[in-house]
């Protein structure tokens, strides 16, 4: 058996001093290892998008990468998209647009959404559904989770242009 | 948000579920730990069918870090998994074992069992279990000829036949005979969190715990007391957040019986987590069947009898569902059409394929693409629009409660309201359908395969007979109803709050709804066959209204005022158009109703009471469905451009969440109607065991429904006049689409197998070239 390792990695912000096999994925030493348990697991296999989380701002599948290649970069994961009590816009517009049932893949649809409206914050309609395509969700057939995100993005766009 | 005079019931409010969910701050299966836990992992067969000849576990023992290995021999006290509806001894013997005897019968099914410190480890192990297998003959269709099982049985578990009249005589003398062929695909509910479950045995109690149950944690507590022989009372059953349900998540599998008796035996918690390829090949599959249909018909369109042979098929054994998907076939078949003579003869197969039970709408789906083939082929024979075939042999609303002499889960079939016609014309004129029609015709006379089709349909829902629920108020006057129901995230807290609320008159989200949890009320039905929304409502109905008596009673004493003078509003009991008078709050009320409090007198202490609901008759929902695709010629592939789906839900207590139960079942149904499909190769190898090689639709597959909500017909069969709506969206899926098809490219009947991958239909295409 390998040597375990020791790592960092800093998920929101917050450094989470860690001992695994170099084998871990990134989604089981976020989950397991530093107790961040909203990033779920759907196939380990990339292509659910139910463990998206943000690398250095760019939406990454946890699943398909090891622990060890996370350490020193910036993790953020759904626990960290809320300020305090006050909901992510997004979060708040998948409330209002009744973007979730179960919830499972929830987060991974956030983080993936929050990525892409973040580095393209007028990204048009057909270029969000080729983007929202990458991740699964079995339970609302998607046009909610569409029309949440439109309204999250109109809602960004609006409060940042305000400023 | 707030209602006016606590009207709750049929607003769109927030969902209760939500805030947790969007925050990752949810508890799923995988989301529970337990100190000191062992993991689980399943050492699978690789063959389809055969002997065992050897397991060899030595190498696995050797592991550090592995605690124990099992195989069938370290469990002989352990039964097969039984049936959830209590014993059937004519189908016991093709039950499934929790780790295979002497025999493997699929792909996937569990042969030995690593128990190890840690989850990297117990797949190590698990790949050094070596398992000699000597192979034997391979049964794949349920069609072919019946194998052996075991014991001089044959895979043939049962015939299943129910009908009414005298079919052979209207065949002989009918005027028109139309006759199909027709193919459902193997799939089934896949949701996005696969399967876990976590046992713990608590010995300073004597208690068995298990988490990361769903659907029917009470029936599971049942099995498991009856299986291992321990009182239900000893057992609980605790259901957490379920990342989707859909007949398939929650049944009781070998895993969750294997991390129940390694939790007493090895004295640590045990936690199993599926894989994706775990869950694709070993969770439940469902739908397969092939039907020999053919329809006595007269000339004018009307419909004198129908002829089903069908086969289904089962997969390796029977699992909790006993015979209930194949039974429910037969009686359902006909719909909502008038059928005076009517046969149906199911053979009831197992194959070497991952056993099979139910997915959302079972029976239904593929029934509803058999009938209304049939009701497009009798059609194209006779020259008419199919959607007068339908108007001809609809049952009419004159004719409500109209009975049927055959059975859907063990009931009589009894439609109990509506207009299946008058729903046509409404989803008619929300097409503009002549103007629509038009346009198809232009469209295609310009070369563009793109056509329409219809599908009409009944569900069924709410499944008795009893269900009951317990409310009590604590003295800060927060709510809490505490059923048996089950979320599978169907927003099954929301709905039953919005209910209760209305009732007491509280706002919503003071109701905070326990479910799935079998220590905290002693009976639940679970969620499933869209009952919850029927039967725990109606019973959540009845106790809040029976809280709201208790409550005035006591409040009409302090307030000095009769109990009829007094309302509640916003939790305050008040004279009734007197808001601001004097008031008395529901905590202060369930503080005066303590056993110790003086103002008790003799009433039954504590804010609380049990509401329970008892019916005889599921009710039975309806609904067409509308496809408008676009076929490519050249690949085969399908767009579907437009989708409307009318249903008559009689009463809809949260329209939004309705609406969202539709639209994500109809994207299941796409996916079966489309691209889903377990297959296998001749070795009986699944085929499909990742997501790229089982496709869901996407977001880009999947159109915009739009949904024509209609309540016009409330159920009379209980206090809300309530219908169930989980299965609605996916019913007709198949239906519809293949109609679509047909039209788009101009030859009737040419979609007669699901799902209608590019393959399949660019053979078609390329047959008529």
């Amino acid at each position: 058996m390998t040597e375990k390792c020791e790592l960092t990695l800093t998920i929101n912000g917050r450094r989470h001093d860690i001992r695994i096999d170099p084998r871990r994925t990134l989604v089981d030493a976020i989950r397991d290892d530093c107790g961040q348990t909203g990033t779920h697991i759907g196939c380990e296999h990339g292509v659910c998008g139910a463990c998206t989380i943000l690398l250095d701002g760019e939406p990454v599948r946890s699943c398909l990468m090891f622990a060890v290649q996370a350490e020193g970069r910036a993790i953020r994961t759904v626990e960290g998209l809320a300020k305090g009590d006050v909901l992510h816009p997004l979060q708040q517009a998948f409330i209002d647009n009744h973007g979730l049932q179960c919830g499972f893949c929830t987060p991974g649809f956030l983080m993936l959404a929050t990525g892409v409206l973040e580095r393209e914050p007028d990204i048009s309609d057909e270029d969000l559904l080729d983007v929202l395509s990458s991740n699964l969700c079995r339970c609302t057939g998607y046009a909610n989770i569409i029309k949440a995100v439109h309204a999250a993005r109109d809602q960004m766009k609006a409060s940042s242009g305000a400023r | 948000m707030t209602a006016a005079n606590n009207k709750w019931i049929g607003q769109s409010v927030e969902r209760l579920e939500d805030p947790p969910l969007v925050r990752g701050r949810g508890r799923f299966a995988g989301d529970i730990s337990f100190p000191h836990q062992l993991c689980l992992r399943v050492v699978r067969s690789n063959h389809a069918h055969g002997r065992i000849v050897s397991i060899d576990t030595t190498a696995a023992r050797a592991l550090p870090g592995i605690v124990a290995v099992w195989t069938a021999a370290d469990i002989p006290e352990v039964p097969p998994i039984d049936f959830r509806e209590g014993r059937i001894p004519a189908l016991e013997p093709y039950r499934q074992p929790v780790l295979a005897i002497d025999k493997v019968r699929y792909v996937g099914e569990p042969v030995a069992a690593v128990f190890a410190e840690d989850p990297y480890v117990a797949e190590d192990a698990a790949d050094l279990v070596t398992v000699e297998i000597e192979e034997l003959p391979i049964l794949l269709s349920a069609a072919d000829p019946p194998g052996e099982f075991a014991g001089g049985r044959n895979t043939e578990v049962s015939i299943i036949r129910q009908g009414h009249g005298d079919v052979d005589a209207v065949f002989r003398s009918a005027p028109m005979v139309v006759e199909l062929e027709l193919a459902i695909g193997r799939h089934s509910g896949v949701p996005l969190e696969a399967r876990g479950a976590i046992g713990r045995y608590d010995a300073s109690r004597d208690l068995l715990e298990l988490h990361g149950a769903a659907k029917v944690p009470h029936r599971v507590r049942e099995l498991l007391s009856r299986m291992l022989g321990i009182t239900p009372s000893s057992i609980h059953v605790h259901e957490a957040h379920v990342g989707g349900g859909f007949g398939i998540r929650g049944e009781l599998y070998p895993e969750d019986v294997l991390v129940c008796v390694a939790s007493m035996r090895l004295g640590r918690p045990v936690k199993w987590i599926e894989d994706r390829r775990e869950h694709l090949i070993a969770a439940n599959h469902s739908r397969q069947q092939l039907h020999r249909v053919r329809a006595a018909v007269d000339r004018d369109g009307t419909i004198l009898a129908i002829d089903d042979l069908y086969f289904h098929d089962q997969g390796a054994y029977v699992r909790t569902h006993a015979a209930r998907v194949v039974h429910m076939t037969a009686g359902i078949l006909p719909g909502p059409y008038r059928i005076p003579a009517y046969r149906a003869v199911g053979h009831f197969r197992l194959t070497n394929k991952t056993p099979a039970a139910t997915y959302r709408a079972p029976g239904r789906f593929e029934t509803t693409f058999v009938r209304e083939r049939l009701v497009d082929a009798i059609a194209v024979k006779l020259g008419l629009d199919p959607n007068e075939v339908r108007r001809r042999n609809a049952i009419s609303k004159e004719e409500m409660p109209y009975h049927r002499p055959l059975q859907a889960l063990g009931e009589e079939i009894h439609h109990d309201s509506g207009d299946y016609v008058g729903l046509l014309d409404k989803l008619l004129a929300r097409l503009e359908w002549d103007k629509l029609k038009a346009e198809l015709a232009r469209r295609r006379a310009g070369g563009e395969a793109v056509g329409a089709g219809f599908a009409m349909f009944i569900e069924k829902s709410g499944l008795g007979p009893a269900d009951g629920v317990r409310i009590e108020v604590d003295t800060s006057g927060t709510v809490e109803l505490i059923t048996g129901g089950a979320s599978i995230g169907q927003g099954f807290e929301t709905v039953m709050a919005q209910v209760c609320a209305e009732a007491i008159g509280v706002h919503y989200k003071n109701v905070r709804v326990t479910h799935g949890q079998t220590d905290r009320i002693a009976f639940g039905i679970g969620a499933h066959a869209s009952r919850a929304t029927v039967m725990t409502a109606s019973a959540t109905h009845n106790g809040a209204l029976k809280l709201r008596a208790k409550a005035l009673d006591m409040a009409a004493e302090l307030l000095q005022a009769p109990a009829d003078a007094l309302d509640i509003v916003d939790g305050k009991v008040v004279r009734k158009g007197q808001p601001s008078g004097p008031s008395i709050t529901l905590g202060e009320i369930a503080t005066h109703l303590e056993p110790t409090s003086k103002t008790l007198g003799t009433r039954e202490p504590g804010l609380s009471v049990e509401g329970w609901f008892r019916t005889e008759h599921q009710v039975y929902p309806y609904g067409l469905h509308f496809a408008v695709v676009k076929v490519d010629r050249e690949t085969g592939g399908v767009t579907v451009e437009r989708y409307v789906i009318a249903y008559d839900i009689g009463r809809a207590i949260n329209p939004a969440l309705v609406n969202g139960q539709i639209v994500g079942g109809f994207a299941q149904g796409l996916g079966g109607a489309l691209l889903e499909e377990f297959t296998y190769n001749e070795r009986g190898d699944p085929l499909a065991t990742t997501f790229a090689d089982y496709l869901m639709p996407t977001a880009h597959e999947t159109p915009a429904v739009d949904v024509l909500l209609r309540e016009d017909y409330t159920s009379p069969l209980n206090p809300l006049g309530i219908k169930g709506a989980g299965e609605s969206g996916i019913t007709g899926v198949g239906a519809a689409i293949a109609s679509a098809i047909d039209e788009a490219i101009g030859v009737p009947g040419a979609v007669t197998q699901l799902p209608v991958t590019p393959q399949r239909l660019k053979q078609i295409l390329n047959a008529r070239r």
